[in-house]
């Protein structure tokens, strides 16, 4: 019985000593560089923080960050099955954004105060991101007034505000559909009259696995650290 | 021997009636009212609807997790639920020996709630529903300006441990409903409509009468006081947090609309 312990110990130390073998390998090949490219395309070899924005070094692997896992983690968004319409008039499941950084904000498209500035505040935020990282993010402006913001409605916001491109996604759900998204961002809004509502200004990023990794709070802040967060995200 | 057998026929009527009475609910007539926290003064309509008469029980709550697990303790998922979410409950499916089944669930997040209000084919009620049943004393539908009224809250407010009353503890309201004040705190579905935390002060630029404390205290009657507490608790929750002293009812919509 001890024999058999004693061999069970043996394989498994083996085995792990193999796993940690194989994977300084694949350290060794990988390159590590700064996300903000602050030394241009400087590569490190070994893992460490950029000597000019004090920012970790990311792998440089395309192939490691492709690599996304099917499961999804218990404080994913994606665990939420309802459905919501598109400004181009489909229908999907938060599910189907999976893949990318998603950075979402609650609006409304009659709003005359704050809205136009929280939508230029995503516009430069996408303007800042690198354009390599493009692809890989998509920003999702949700209603919270489901009833006037129709698909055509948000269509027509996205063309007036210059958000018409692909990784523009507006999105139309039901009143208890948002209310229960808005407890998902803790964003707190309030019909006031038919037409206008108060609410709070945040804008959040999620992970390609639907995880909360950041929020933005206030109108005009800098963001800075978003578009830190929004990279890091990317590279992981 | 007579009289025994009465008083034995006399409490299982009863104790039938109490089990009807689970989740038993009572139609609760519109109305236009202002309530206490309402931008200028706007009335509100509310629409007819159904209210449950009494907070929803452990025991209710027991069998709703038992025919979904996904909602027992060790299977809810943390994007709907702290880590306190049923936390006195001596397992999955097991009360501790200390709560009664006829105590209202406690512990218990706004996901939680919101998925067993709909179970049940029922809803959550809106901040302004819940408020417009709550303003009613024994007689009247708004007892707001009387001075027991709001003594009882205030009341009440200081009692420590009212969680562990069981439901009809308090008074039947002009409503037949129950428990609205002196049980435990109660879920809304907008509770996040209302915009008083630190964070909204910053980026919200209306309701800020509603975080004005000092505005509520030196009000020239204590039913500011009484509402502002309702308020500022439900101005400080997030969906997913579960407290010893916060549980829900559901409402129904009426079928004639």
């Amino acid at each position: 019985m001890k024999q058999l312990t004693f061999i069970i110990l043996l394989i498994t130390v083996t085995l792990l000593g193999a796993c940690v073998d194989k994977k300084q390998k694949e350290i060794a090949e990988i390159g590590f560089q700064c996300p903000m490219k602050c030394e241009g395309d400087k590569v490190y070899s070994e893992k460490g923080i950029c000597p000019v924005c004090k920012m970790d070094l990311k792998s440089n692997s395309k192939k490691e960050r492709k690599v996304i896992s099917d499961e999804i983690s218990d404080e994913s968004i994606f665990n939420l099955t309802s459905t919501w319409n598109t400004e181009e008039g489909k229908s999907i499941t938060l599910k189907e954004l999976k893949g990318k950084t998603i950075v979402m904000v609650m609006i409304y498209t009659t709003c005359k105060a704050a809205c136009p500035r929280l939508a230029a505040d995503m516009r430069n935020i996408e303007a800042k991101i690198p354009a390599e990282f493009k692809t890989d993010v998509q920003y999702v402006l949700v209603s919270i007034d489901p009833t006037t913001d129709t698909p055509k409605k948000l269509k027509e916001f996205a063309i007036e505000n210059y958000m018409d491109g692909e990784q523009w996604t507006f999105l139309q759900g039901t009143e208890s559909n948002v209310r229960e998204f808005s407890n998902i961002l803790s964003v707190k809004y309030k019909q006031i009259s038919p037409l206008d509502f108060s609410h709070s200004n945040i804008i959040s990023v999620f992970n390609p696995q639907g995880e909360l990794v950041h929020q933005q709070e206030g109108l005009g802040v800098d963001n800075k650290e978003t578009i830190t967060k929004i990279i890091e995200t990317v590279k992981k | 021997m007579k009289a025994i057998l009465r008083l034995a026929i006399c409490v299982l009527f009863l104790n039938s009636i109490i089990t009807n009475c689970q989740s038993k609910m009572v139609p609760i007539k519109g109305g236009n009212y202002i309530p206490l926290y309402g931008r200028d003064f706007v009335k509100v309509s509310i629409d007819d609807f159904s209210m449950d008469v009494y907070p929803v029980t452990n025991k209710e709550f027991l069998d709703f997790v038992k025919k979904n697990p996904k909602w027992q303790r060790s299977n809810a998922i943390k994007l709907f639920v702290d880590a306190s979410y049923l936390r006195d409950w001596r397992s999955d499916t097991i009360l501790n020996a200390t709560q009664k089944l006829n105590s209202p669930i406690t512990n218990v997040s706004w996901f939680a709630a919101k998925n067993y209000c709909e179970n049940q084919g029922k809803r959550l009620p809106t901040v302004d529903e819940w408020e417009y049943v709550a303003m009613a004393n024994k007689t009247i539908p708004d007892a707001r300006k009387l001075k027991e009224y709001n003594a009882f809250i205030l009341s009440w407010y200081e009692k420590p441990k009212t969680f562990n009353l069981t439901i009809g503890a308090t008074f039947q309201n002009y409503w037949k409903v129950y428990d609205l004040h002196g049980l435990v705190w109660e879920w809304t579905s907008d509770f996040n409509s209302v915009l008083i935390t630190g964070e909204s002060r910053k980026d919200v630029d209306i309701d800020s009468d509603l975080f004005c404390g000092s505005a509520a205290v030196n009000a020239t009657d204590l039913m500011n006081y009484a509402a502002f507490m309702r308020y500022a608790i439900r101005g400080s929750l997030k969906a997913k947090y579960t407290m010893k002293n916060l549980g829900f009812r559901c409402v129904k919509d009426d079928k004639i609309n």
